[in-house]
């Protein structure tokens, strides 16, 4: 390939979707690209315009525009349009301008039609919508941390190391003293040139030693008392050699393949040469088991409040490790909100012990992303206590508040921050019998007020956490029921729903909006869950949907025939998308001892995340659009 | 008979020239190029086929240093066509020193592989005949292409020749505007290749290579046009 070719084909081989193509077909799109230059200002193609190329901004800024002159999107360098109607077929719908100036790259549609026939990743890209969001999620969940997490992750501690001339009873005398189930058996070593040289290693006196075998505890057993050989017997004698060893930077997978093919349980790891661990079966059982597991446990195991604060760290530690093993957002929203539930009822059990047993009974209600189980590692507390109808506010409350009052600050401390719109347990007016929270329910939902539901659409998500659970069922039968019944109920919600709407897209380092304004961040909770979470919920309201979680909801409402063929999962894929995205980048802040947040900035999301995200946006969008169009306000209010 | 200046000041009787060369010329592959002629003066840029043009040399003389690489690139206003460019190295009857080797980027071994120019001239007429030649400073493509031809064949090649530098100059040292500004003070602005893309918002290329170096010149061209003369300026003013 002709060097100037080369310039063509290292500048597109940087972007998606060229970062993918095989060399080959890399080569042939450089061979055909053809070359022109816009001045700033320049239209590139008009509305109508016949298009038989698509387009590769090699340097310079385009704008793209709707026929009525909305800005539809801002490209720059690296960034491909025209493919639209390349695969449709049809004139340009979309017409362009260069906004800087501008060195286009057209390829021409006959290769542009070969790429998306050789390619599938080609195709997804240049297709709309869900294809692409689909396969990339389903990629990430195919990532299987076991295939990527490295072996010299699991090595807690150095081997235990034994001299080929120490006696059987030495050896067993120093793996007690450390505690372990084997050894690793080395002797000097005399040829460098022999067998065994690549267990060879070089200690820090620059001594050089071979590495001859492991000894393991079933060894004692099988090759010394039963075989009735004598302690005194140097370990030499019993050692399993030659030894199977696996080197620091394997996959924890291909350790276990190992240790299945040649049925050991042992397997010492080396850097190069030098042994820095021994690995046991166990180790990787452990690591597959979910780690939140030994946390929620740990939590249950804490007998006071500075217990549990010191966990925090260690809930940090795990939603970072869930992150980089691949885990889904269903998969990590319910194991956080599985941790946050346990520190709030280890906090009541507590609380109990200290304040002596309720005088009527309770139940500790979540609200929000907890009774949703989508809690990610940036969490407020929202709570509320439901009490036994017999509650007397004279006599009860100050048990009831101070239990409150303990809970509340605990999770503080916990590093669940005070819900800033104050609706905690601790608020009087979120502490009350359960006839009062149906009234409030009832009253949500046959007068609803739009400014009234936006503070209290988070109660529209509740589960029950502590104490009497029906009082929570009860509550939720009670939203089932009427809230499907009452369509100006579901127009409030609806409306709130879309009070928060999603950006253009991004743009070199800042977020497009509409407008067509540019900004430095992006809330992905704000402008990307939440009100995704927000059109979920009123759907499932008005489908009588028990169902707290988003992906249960739209579980339900797949069910019926409220949203139109196929948006149930792109909305799925999108919601899937974002909270990835914001999650991973909350784990990446956390890895670089930042405080996690909601923010993300441009520069830190690859190309490929830009254009899936500028994809959720847009499922985002339409849904908000048809939102308003299936719950219309009634022209009575 | 006409006469003609041989010396590189611009004259714009090209297809004069042409012809008349077309008549006299003794090797046939001379005749065919001369013969196909040039875009008419009075045409406009928009519409001319126009090939990219850019040589390496073992240095500066036309009389004492060689050609050593030749790049190609066809284009219009339009489009540029890069997948159609075409490059030599070419052996130079003087050998390479060491100096101009590291400056080239080709190496010895390279060169001695290389066809003599005589063995190319057949394809690199036949890109040539009926385009307008586009390059960065004309006056080395057209000492050290028509000293080349004249060793090998006995016949000079000399042609109209759109000079991307000489635009440049004629903007940004040669107006009002620009002597006023040396007057003051102010440093001229360079008319090097790369320092004139930068104004037009152009990328840097990594390489510096006689291909590479002729497709950057397509794409100056396109933005020196599109930024200050009509694309229906008749080329006998852009010539030289």
């Amino acid at each position: 390939m002709s060097v100037e070719l080369l310039e063509v084909r290292e500048h597109m081989g940087r972007f998606a979707p060229f970062d993918t193509l095989s060399d080959e077909l890399l080569d042939d799109v450089a061979q055909h690209v053809e070359i022109a230059y816009f001045k700033a200002g320049a239209d590139i193609y008009h509305y109508g315009q016949a298009i038989d190329e698509l387009c590769y901004i090699r340097q310079g800024a385009v704008e793209i525009y709707r026929r009525n002159g909305e800005l539809y999107n801002r490209l720059g360098e690296g960034d491909i349009f025209g493919q639209f109607s390349l695969l449709r077929n049809h004139p340009v719908r979309f017409p362009s301008r260069a906004i800087e100036d501008t060195l286009l790259y057209f390829i021409p549609a006959e290769v542009f039609r070969r790429l998306c026939e050789q390619d599938d990743n080609f195709a997804d890209f240049v297709e709309l919508e869900r294809p692409r969001l689909e396969a990339t999620v389903e990629q990430y969940r195919q990532s299987n941390d076991m295939m990527i997490t490295r072996v010299r992750k699991l090595i807690t501690r150095r081997p235990v190391m034994i001299e080929a001339t120490a006696s059987v009873q030495e050896a067993a005398r120093r793996m007690r003293e450390e505690n372990v189930t084997s050894a690793l058996i080395y002797e000097a070593s005399t040829n460098a040139d022999d067998v065994e040289a690549r267990h060879t290693f070089t200690d820090s006196q620059g001594m050089n030693w071979t590495l001859i075998g492991i000894l393991t505890d079933v060894d004692f057993r099988n090759r010394v008392l039963a075989a009735g050989l004598p302690a005194e017997l140097p370990v030499v004698e019993i050692v399993s050699r030659p030894p199977r060893t696996i080197q620091s930077d394997e996959s924890i997978h291909e350790a276990m393949l190992c240790m299945l093919r040649n049925n050991i349980h042992h397997l010492p790891v080396l850097h190069r040469r030098y042994p820095i661990g021994v690995l046991h079966l166990s180790d990787i059982v452990r690591y597959e088991t979910n780690s939140s597991l030994y946390l929620v446990n740990n939590i249950f195991n804490q007998t006071n409040d500075k217990g549990l604060a010191q966990l925090s760290a260690d809930v940090r530690a795990a939603f970072v490790r869930m992150v980089s093993e691949g885990a889904d957002s269903r998969m990590i929203g319910s194991a956080l909100s599985t941790i946050g539930r346990s520190f709030t009822r280890r906090l009541l059990e507590l609380a109990e012990e200290a304040l002596g047993p309720p005088p009527v009974p309770y139940c500790f209600m979540a609200l929000g992303s907890m009774a949703r189980n989508e809690q990610v590692i940036v969490s407020d507390q929202d709570n509320a206590l439901v009490l036994d109808d017999r509650f007397d506010a004279e006599r009860h409350d100050d048990y009831f508040a101070a239990l409150a009052k303990h809970v509340s600050d605990g999770l503080a401390a916990c590093g669940y921050s005070y819900c800033k719109g104050n609706i905690m347990a601790t608020n009087p007016r979120w502490r009350q019998p359960l006839a009062v929270w149906k009234g409030y329910f009832s009253d949500w939902i046959a007068r609803p007020d739009p400014q009234a539901l936006l503070d209290s659409s988070i109660f529209f998500d509740l589960d029950a956490v502590h104490g009497e659970e029906a009082f929570v069922e009860q509550l939720q039968d009670l939203v089932a029921e009427q809230a499907a019944q009452s369509p100006t109920f579901l127009a409030a919600m609806a409306r709130n729903a879309l009070n928060r709407k999603p950006p253009l897209g991004f743009f070199r380092g800042f977020v497009m909006e509409n407008t067509g304004e540019q900004k430095n961040s992006i809330n992905l909770k704000r402008r990307g869950t939440a009100p995704m979470v927000d059109l979920i919920r009123v759907h499932a309201l008005a489908c009588g949907s028990r169902a707290q979680n988003s992906f249960a909801r739209l579980d339900d409402i797949a069910e019926t025939q409220l949203l139109p063929e196929g948006s149930g999962e792109r909305i799925r894929y999108a919601l899937e998308f974002i909270s990835m995205v914001r999650i991973r980048h909350q784990a990446l802040d956390i890895e670089a001892e930042r405080t996690p947040d909601n923010n993300i900035e441009p520069e830190n999301v690859s190309s490929e995340e830009r254009h899936n995200l500028k994809e959720a946006f847009l499922v985002l969008s339409n849904a908000q659009k048809f939102l308003g169009f299936r719950y219309p306000m009634s022209r009575s209010r | 008979m006409l006469s003609f200046r041989l010396d590189n000041s611009p004259h714009r009787n090209w297809p004069d020239y042409l012809a008349e060369r077309a008549a006299t010329a003794r090797d046939p592959r001379l005749q065919r190029y001369f013969s196909a002629g040039c875009p008419a003066p009075g045409s406009s840029i928009d519409d001319a086929p126009l090939l990219a043009l850019d040589m390496e040399t073992t240095g500066l003389d036309a009389s004492r240093h060689a050609i050593v690489s030749i790049g190609l690139v066809p284009f219009t206003l339009q489009r540029i066509t890069p997948g159609a460019g075409r490059y030599w190295i070419v052996k130079p009857p003087r050998p390479l020193t060491e100096s101009s080797i590291t400056y080239h980027h080709i190496t010895h071994s390279e060169v001695e592989q290389a066809p003599d120019l005589n063995d190319i001239v057949d394809e690199l007429l036949e890109m040539m005949a009926g385009r307008l030649v586009v390059a960065h400073y004309h006056r080395l493509e057209r000492a050290f292409i028509d000293s080349a031809f004249e060793a090998r064949l006995g016949e000079g090649l000399r042609f109209p020749i759109l000079d991307t530098m000489a635009l440049e100059a004629k903007r940004y040292r040669h107006s009002w505007r620009a002597k006023l500004a040396s007057w003051v003070g102010k440093t001229p602005a360079s008319i090097r290749l790369q320092d004139s893309r930068d104004r037009y918002g152009l990328p840097a290329y990594t390489s510096h290579h006689a291909l590479t170096d002729a497709l950057a010149t397509a794409e100056l061209l396109q933005a020196q046009i599109a930024h200050h003369h009509s694309p229906q300026t008749p080329i006998e003013s852009l010539w030289v």
